[in-house]
């Protein structure tokens, strides 16, 4: 059964059609990557999906649900959650606080096993801000994980991540599968194919493919719209 | 002790503190006190929206004044007592701020802070245009006769000091008890980052429009106390000059600290005062001081000694 449809799905950016009529679905459970060069329409497409961007036609369903209408914080509350791209952790406030304002509770046992997640545990009463970039990433997922969402949307979340952390990062993706659908925006195609049951590609607003990983390494189109020669 | 228990023995002491000045100063400064105690509590009002929330109101006098004329109105014309009175002031400073939240929250930022500083002074020319009722410009006195509790007066210097403390403690225990709650988490989350935190899942519009009811009925109710306790209601406090001062009082005490507020009229309040003694050009004494504190301490005097010292500081 499908957890997320979405039909028709399409933004303009004034004359520019950043995503353009996509009707795409994605099974429960699943853990699907979205891939495609630089301003192919990932990133918008998934702002629709939560909600942070509106749509210019189009549905979105979520669990047999027409949520198009419905405000990002109302999708969120449904079981959506959202890693953003460019890092947006609250940097005044501790680590603490960023990962109970996610679990929408206080108590110090379920935050501190909810920052233990991506070893960050003993850095709690530490301001967010003063954390180096991959360990304001590892939070990011941490706030993303920690609101046991249904579907979980990461926008690239292994950029500027240490090879080291991206071991954990799969480690804690895979750990997930079963209860947590998996939406990644991902550029490193390492983690794709470590990761991914199934592999959409977008080029200039419009599904190019759709196949397992291996189907889309061997996809000629793909080849040349994206993965170069190699 | 944890974070929680030291907060609650920062109050509790504070309070404390408060009481026992209340028995050994001099009836002078008794008095001040007790005025410095009622602006506190509007600044505390002021600071949930402000320090906590993120969002800089130049209107909130409207609120202070829906306080103090639904509270004094109906004392000086309905000959209502105290108690109900109170109240009425409540429920009118709730009611305003509801609406101007309603049509304000439509707009962000210097948007917002002019649609709330339009809407008090339409506030304040209206107490001017029904002046056969608020006296206008010159205000009204309540007599001193219904200004009383169960027989206590509240003209009686010691019985009133003890009112206006009541009054400030109320509003700081509630607002530190908020803050420390998941909903006083929230607005936090708003003033540092508002769409991370519509994307956690929170309604931000509903908590922005729940911190405007919070903050403008706290500064309604220090607008009725101020009423009650010193007895008189004219148009100044709805003013635009009460409008800024909340915003100096913060900045000068520390936004977004719980005990900020009191520090911050304190400080102004004997500022002026001690500065008036010693010359007539004592604003320059008092402008030159503010000067100096938003070079050194940007984050006024409470948030000062957090950033420094004390960074458990609520």
């Amino acid at each position: 059964m499908s957890l997320l449809e979405t039909k028709g799905l399409t933004r303009n950016y004034g004359g520019l059609r950043a995503v353009d009529g996509v009707d795409y679905t994605l099974s429960k459970g699943e853990i699907h990557a979205l891939i495609g060069p630089n301003g192919a329409g990932k990133s918008t497409f998934v702002g629709m999906v939560s909600g942070r961007i509106p749509t210019s036609a189009g549905e979105v369903w979520f669990e047999g649900e027409n949520i198009t209408a419905l405000p990002a914080h109302a999708r969120i509350k449904k079981g959506m959650a959202y890693t953003f791209q460019i890092t947006a952790v609250y940097a005044r406030l501790s680590l603490f606080d960023n990962v109970a304002l996610a679990l929408g509770r206080r108590e110090r046992p379920h935050v501190l096993a909810a920052l233990d997640r991506v070893g960050l545990a003993d850095r709690a009463d530490q301001n967010a801000g003063d954390l180096a970039y991959g360990h304001q990433r590892l939070l990011e997922i941490a706030m993303g994980v920690a609101q046991a969402p249904r579907l979980l949307i990461l926008d690239e979340p292994t950029q500027g991540l240490a090879e080291s952390e991206i071991a954990g990062f799969n480690d804690l993706i895979r750990s997930l599968k079963g209860d947590t659908t998996i939406l990644l925006i991902e550029h490193n195609m390492q983690v794709v194919m470590a990761l991914a049951d199934e592999i959409t590609v977008l080029e200039t607003g419009k599904i190019l493919a759709r196949g397992t990983p291996e189907e889309i390494h061997a996809n000629a189109a793909v080849q040349n719209a994206y993965l170069g020669t190699g | 002790m944890t974070l929680d228990a030291r907060s609650v023995t920062l109050h509790l002491g504070l309070l404390a503190v408060l009481v026992v000045l209340g028995f050994v100063l001099p009836t002078y400064h008794q008095g001040n006190l007790a005025r410095i105690l009622v602006l506190a509590t509007y600044t505390i009002g002021y600071n949930v929206l402000f320090g906590y929330t993120g969002l800089l109101s130049l209107g909130h006098a409207m609120f202070f004044a829906a306080g103090m004329y639904g509270c004094g109105l109906v004392m000086h014309l309905g000959g209502w007592p105290v108690l109900p009175a109170l109240l009425m002031g409540l429920v009118c400073a709730a009611a305003l701020s509801a609406v101007v939240a309603l049509l304000a929250l439509r707009t962000i930022g210097v948007a917002f802070m002019i649609v709330t500083l339009m809407f008090a002074q339409a506030v304040y020319l209206t107490v001017l245009y029904l002046g056969a009722w608020t006296g206008g410009d010159e205000g009204f006195v309540i007599a001193q006769a219904s200004r009383q509790i169960a027989g206590f007066a509240l003209t009686d210097p010691l019985t009133r000091y003890f009112a206006a403390l009541m009054i400030f403690a109320v509003a700081l225990l509630i607002t530190a008890r908020m803050m420390q709650m998941p909903f006083g988490r929230v607005l936090i989350g708003v003033r540092e980052n508002e769409e991370r935190t519509q994307m956690l899942g929170y309604d931000v519009f509903r908590h922005k429009l729940l911190a405007v009811i919070i903050s403008g009925t706290i500064a309604g109710g220090a607008g009725a106390a101020y009423a009650i306790l010193f007895g008189y209601v004219g148009a100044t406090f709805a003013s635009v000059q009460y409008s800024i001062f909340p915003l100096l009082w913060v900045l000068l005490g520390g936004m977004g600290t719980t005990i900020g507020p009191l520090i911050g009229v304190a400080f102004m309040f004997y500022l002026i005062d001690y500065a008036s003694g010693l010359t007539n050009a004592y604003m320059l004494i008092a402008g030159a001081v503010l000067v100096l504190l938003t070079l050194f301490a940007r984050a006024g005097i409470v948030g000062e000694i957090r950033n420094r010292w004390v960074p458990w500081l609520p």
